[in-house]
């Protein structure tokens, strides 16, 4: 009966969401700028929700508080100060710039804007592949989050597999019909919900202790290394390097990137920028804190299992548990139909179309999007049943892949000397570096490359100085060719 | 439209928020207040902050003129096509 009243809860919730999403494909038009940014239409609360909801996912809500408990919860700060601060400081260095050009010349996503202010389709085609390839584990990601997520919730009845393939089907499913104005309404939806449940949950555990002291009493009772800040795991390396390859990363996440395109005004952008550290402490301060108090809570959480859920499940009825993963459910979700959506805007316009069929119809290309789409959640579903790493590892590999592109986009966004060349350098020789360190570790036959560079800072941080200073020495030292317009970036015309 | 040299203030600021956004100063203390570790409230109270000069810096203009434009327009100005004109929804 419980288990008929979780998964009841799940599905229920999830066919709310296909729901809402239905009405919102009813009011879209069939242009790609529709399809893909519903037509920069996009309001305050709905952007904010939308950001807020994409960018949380199974890393935040599972993996977040899982560190929580097994380190201590110092990870509120680092992701708050990555999130929450620097995350809202690249939204106006790079988004609203980004925001500008983008209402100005029309583009749709990332790839296209820097093809064509260099004159490159290979400079497009390279930004879109890289971005492909490491949206593939975040995808992932999101799969075995709900696949242990439905594990934790039914105690096994349903297989990690079961769980895993039920968010493949919808995500593609929703993908496929709804565009980006039924992301963006769902993740509405889905960010107000997981926000309450979070808080709920907080409030219902810490009255099941005895309060927030008697919470904070007993987690220092079992582990007094978590009332101090730092130490442990939590190095300076640790939280400098985890902040700013993150945060930057994340500015380049696709489905991040293209929230930049899709806001109404500027007034919604600078609404949406000062309201964002409140925002994210909401959210990070109870889920965070939910970890690191379960720490202190008799509860023992079996290998591979996800704390949240086994200690609301100790503390809370079952349909409210169920809630909270249906909650966390809606933030990988959120997260997961958002990269879809833009994986495919990357793979149509900037593979697709320039590269293999530049006279495609608009009905092909639509066709092509969507069955791309299906291929890659299906392809990414295989990859996370071999479940390579934990939540956070798979996550932080996928962030930094991205990070190594910030600092060549920021270059070509200020720097008017900028060059093909220096960008085609400072964008591929990190990527190529980067991608054979994640190979030695999980490939024998490569060599297994240092992780840390300079006595323990991250080596994609490294990385990312060695992108900046490719694209600025680089450029120095070549030309811009004819093609090249640096006037395309120029927003101050008026 | 030049940028004021009061406007170049917010650059040590935002460098400053998103470095003590990191409660450094309170390296290993482990002093319990209010029900929790004081670096926690010191992140509570720096996100306020920080939406607190946030919204100073979006109302100051300095946001629209570090981008080299007028402050006071909304809309991606010149021949930028603006989100909400007439044949477009």
């Amino acid at each position: 009966m419980t288990l008929g009243l979780s998964l009841g809860v799940v599905v229920g919730y999830l066919v709310a969401a296909l729901a809402l999403g239905l009405v919102a494909y009813r009011v879209s038009e069939s242009t790609a700028e529709d399809y893909y940014l519903a037509n920069r239409s996009i309001g305050t609360l709905v952007l904010l929700f939308t950001t807020f909801a994409t960018l949380l996912s199974a890393f935040t809500f599972f993996g977040g508080p899982n560190l929580a408990y097994a380190a201590g919860p110092e990870w509120l700060i680092v992701m708050g100060t990555l999130d929450g601060v620097l995350f809202a400081v690249l939204w106006y260095v790079i988004g609203y710039k980004q925001w500008l050009i983008g209402a100005r010349n029309g583009y749709v996503t990332l790839g296209e804007m820097l093809g064509d202010r260099f004159g490159s389709t290979g400079l497009r085609a390279l930004v879109a592949g890289v971005s492909l390839l490491w949206l593939f584990p975040y995808v992932m990601l999101q799969q075995m989050g709900a696949g242990e997520a439905l594990v934790g919730l039914t105690d096994g009845a349903v297989p990690y597999w079961g769980g895993a393939a039920l968010i493949t089907a919808f995500m593609i499913l929703y993908v496929a019909v709804a565009g980006l104005r039924g992301v963006a309404w769902t993740d509405t939806l889905q960010g107000l919900f997981m926000l309450s449940v979070v808080w709920i949950a907080a409030a219902w555990l810490v009255s099941a202790l005895g309060g927030v002291g008697a919470a904070t009493e007993g987690m220092l009772a079992a582990r007094p290394e978590f009332g101090g800040f730092g130490g442990g795991t939590y190095t300076p390396g640790f939280i400098i390097s985890t902040a700013i390859t993150i945060a930057f990363g994340v500015t380049m996440f696709p489905q991040i990137n293209q929230r930049f395109f899709v806001a109404k005004s500027a007034a919604t952008l600078k609404r949406s920028f000062a309201l964002w550290p409140v925002l994210v402490l909401l959210l990070f301060l109870p889920a965070f804190m939910l970890g690191a108090w379960a720490a202190g809570t008799p509860v023992t959480v079996p290998e591979n299992a996800n704390v949240l859920p086994v200690v609301l499940g100790e503390y809370t009825p079952a349909w409210f548990t169920a809630l909270v993963i249906a909650g966390a459910m809606a933030a990988m979700m959120s997260s997961s139909d958002s990269m879809l959506l833009s994986g495919s805007s990357y793979f149509t316009r900037d593979l697709y179309r320039p590269v293999v069929n530049a006279d495609a119809s608009e009905r092909r290309e639509a066709w092509v999007a969507r069955v791309g789409v299906a291929g890659f959640a299906a392809l990414a579903f295989v990859a996370s049943l071999f479940r390579p790493g934990t939540l956070v590892e798979v996550g932080g590999t996928a962030f930094s892949g991205f990070a190594l592109l910030a600092l060549p986009v920021i270059c070509a966004l200020y720097w008017d000397r900028t060059t093909r060349t220096g960008m085609l350098a400072g964008v591929a020789v990190p990527q190529v570096a980067y991608l054979a360190v994640v190979l030695s570790a999980v490939v024998g036959a490569v060599p297994t490359l240092p992780r840390t560079v300079a006595g323990g800072w991250d080596v994609a941080l490294g990385l990312m100085a060695l992108s900046a200073v490719l694209t600025v020495g680089v450029s120095l030292l070549t030309a811009p060719t004819e093609e090249e317009d640096a006037s395309r970036f120029a927003v101050a015309g008026d | 439209m030049t940028r004021s040299r009061s406007d170049l203030v917010w650059i040590p600021t935002f460098a400053v928020l998103v470095a003590f956004a990191v409660p450094w100063p309170l390296w290993g203390v482990d002093r319990v207040v209010a029900g929790l570790p004081v670096w926690i409230w010191w992140h509570v109270a720096w996100l306020g902050l920080c939406t607190a000069l946030f919204a100073l810096f979006v109302r100051s203009g300095a946001w629209e003129r570090g981008m080299g434009r007028r402050p006071g327009r909304d809309v991606a100005g010149g021949d930028a096509p603006a989100p909400a004109d007439g044949d477009r929804r």
